[in-house]
């Protein structure tokens, strides 16, 4: 005889709890055997006697590998958790993070701060945020302003509109950008990758992505209840604005820091949070924090791969991108993916 | 000690400024207990009626008191303990199991941060098996015909534990098994002490269960009182704006309409 918490808790007849602790241990071992890959100095993993004698190896280890795992983990963590809160509060499971403008005002901040403020990490990282937010501020109320069609629906079509704003503005940017130091790093900034994170942008992104985060994280119960029609999470004694709002800024917010660092990383919003609703169901009590952990793992085996399998680094965003619509187009032919407004 | 659960006093709401009112100086009052039945043809704002009594929408001008208090000084969390809305056709954007979406219905009695406990699931298993689906609870929502949906969102608005539930057309799409079902539960929940309101368009489901009646044409409130006394040949020939007639058989009333008279629509 099973209690009611349990019939509650499980769909597959095993605690999602103890598979969270399984992803969650998961994630603890990529990351700790992610230390001990690379390309120094042979391809493969790097002796545990090298790494007490050989001071440069520790220095690689500790200043360089550290940092740029950590902010491979929380990027996947922002993006996932981002994509998962998207999902839930739009009801709709094809939106991620970068929807509503937000990315590409993300891009063209950094852009901008590139091209006529600093490309130093805090200038950049704050210009990325602000026009994030900015993004998802005018998408808002255009949506608000336009006068036909469901409210997701007009979300959708002002959030194409300002990012193709947004985008052409990167265009121009780049296009006046000094080619030699500029353009450079816009590019990077394009294609995504962590090949130039030390601890500096490490402790940068921390605070804001781990409060982001934290909120996200406390609220997860909620999220089931935002994923209802307005009147109905307001009759069950929800503020549906104002907590919407709430997990809307900490998603962006999330999401702006990790991309200021990491440059245009996609599709990780949009495939992870399916594939935990996949396993845990679709309660975010359990989706929520499976979507962080098994981003986080994704994130990290990506970065992985970009750093070692070949001699040149691949872009993070180039591989997050491959995979990540490699495995919807599984998903897509194996489940149907309930879409239904 | 009968206090009155819901009065709408002196109300007057319009959806856009520019627009006619939509209810223009109503006054109702709700008794504990009873079951009042808001009927009139489709559009003509009971759905309106219903957020009203939620406190969802809030009047231009007039009141709305629940047991004697204002509607807009209660928190949404007071006003989601004492009051339960099981919506016409819900979007349910993802697969959550029964036990999982009735368990939504406990969140008036949680702290914004806090997750339900062994307690609510328990709530929450009563309500199901209240409404007979205790041995579905695992099952995706979305996997339910749509008799059995509309008994989840009133197992979700049972979990609330409410005084008072309001229910907008709940047996609008319902097989005649299914209806029969819904207002037999809606039947013993009063027997329970629930007061409940609902809408509807169809004369018979009103007569079927409703101590009260509140009859609504093109946006207004024609009468509203006991059943007795509203659910007459005249009374509902007037808000339907076709001539029908009322029967009484084995103690029920029951509507009849004369064939080809259709054309008496044209002034609804």
């Amino acid at each position: 005889m099973t209690s009611t918490r349990d019939e509650y808790c499980s769909r597959t007849g095993i605690s999602p709890v103890r598979v969270l602790l399984l992803l969650a241990i998961g994630l603890a071992a990529i990351f700790a055997f992610s230390l001990f890959l690379g390309r120094y100095p042979i391809p493969g993993l790097i002796g545990m006697e090298r790494l007490a004698t050989d001071q440069l190896a520790q220095r690689l280890v500790w200043n360089l590998r550290l940092p740029r795992m950590l902010v491979a983990v929380l990027l996947g963590m922002a993006l996932a958790a981002a994509g998962t809160v998207f999902q839930m509060i739009f009801a709709n499971p094809l939106v991620e993070p970068g929807f509503l403008g937000v990315s590409q005002g993300a891009a063209f901040g950094a852009a901008f701060s590139i091209i006529f403020l600093s490309s130093s990490a805090v200038v950049v990282q704050g210009s990325a945020a602000f026009f994030a937010l900015l993004g998802l501020g005018v998408s808002y109320f255009l949506a608000r302003r336009v006068r036909f069609g469901g409210w997701v629906l007009r979300l959708v079509l002002a959030g194409i509109a300002v990012s193709a704003l947004f985008s052409s503005g990167v265009g121009m940017l780049k296009f006046i950008a000094d080619p030699l130091s500029q353009l450079p790093e816009i590019t990077f900034w394009l294609l995504g990758g962590l090949w130039r994170v030390t601890w500096s942008e490490a402790w940068t992104v921390l605070p804001v992505v781990a409060l982001s985060l934290l909120v996200m994280y406390q609220m997860r119960w909620r999220l089931n209840l935002l994923s209802l029609d307005d009147e109905i999470a307001f009759s069950l004694g929800v503020a549906p604005g104002r907590e919407r709002a709430l997990l809307l800024v900490a998603a962006v917010a999330s999401t702006a820091a990790v991309i200021s660092v990491s440059g245009m990383v996609g599709w990780i919003g949009l495939i992870v949070p399916h594939l935990a609703r996949r396993i845990f169901g679709a309660d975010a009590r359990y989706s929520l924090p499976a979507s962080m952990l098994i981003g986080g793992s994704f994130t990290l085996i990506c970065d992985d791969v970009a750093r070692t399998l070949l001699a040149g680094e691949i872009p993070l965003g180039v591989l997050t991108s491959l995979v990540g619509a490699a495995l919807f187009i599984v998903m897509m032919l194996t489940q149907n993916l309930r879409v239904r407004r | 000690m009968n206090q009155t659960l819901l009065a709408f006093e002196d109300v007057c709401f319009r959806y856009m400024p520019e627009n006619g009112n939509v209810l223009d100086g109503f006054s109702l009052s709700i008794e504990p207990r009873t079951v009042t039945a808001i009927l009139g043809p489709n559009g003509v704002g009971k759905t309106t009626l219903l957020h009203l009594a939620l406190g969802w929408r809030k009047p231009q001008s007039g009141r709305v008191l629940l047991e004697g208090r204002p509607l807009s000084t209660f928190s949404h969390s007071e006003i989601g303990r004492q009051i339960g809305l099981v919506p016409q056709g819900e979007h349910i954007p993802y697969e959550y199991s029964l036990l999982e979406y009735v368990l939504l219905g406990r969140a008036p009695y949680l702290r914004p941060l806090e997750m339900p406990g062994e307690a609510d699931c328990v709530v929450a298993a009563d309500a199901l098996e209240t409404v007979g689906l205790s041995d579905k609870r695992a099952r995706p929502v979305t996997n339910l015909s749509g008799g059995e949906q509309q008994l989840v969102l009133v197992a979700r608005a049972l979990a609330q534990q409410p005084k008072m539930l309001l229910l907008d057309e709940p047996t609008a799409h319902l097989d005649l098994s299914n209806k029969i079902r819904l207002l037999d539960l809606l039947q013993d929940l009063t027997f329970k002490g629930v007061t409940i309101v609902f809408s509807t368009h169809d004369p018979e489901v009103a007569a079927s269960i409703a101590t009260h009646l509140v009859l609504m044409r093109a946006g207004k409130v024609l009468r509203a009182g006991p059943m007795v006394e509203e659910f007459t040949t005249e009374k509902l020939s007037e808000a339907y704006g076709i001539p029908v007639e009322v029967r009484e058989l084995e103690g029920r009333r029951i509507v009849l309409w004369k064939k080809g008279r259709m054309g008496g629509l044209s002034n609804v």
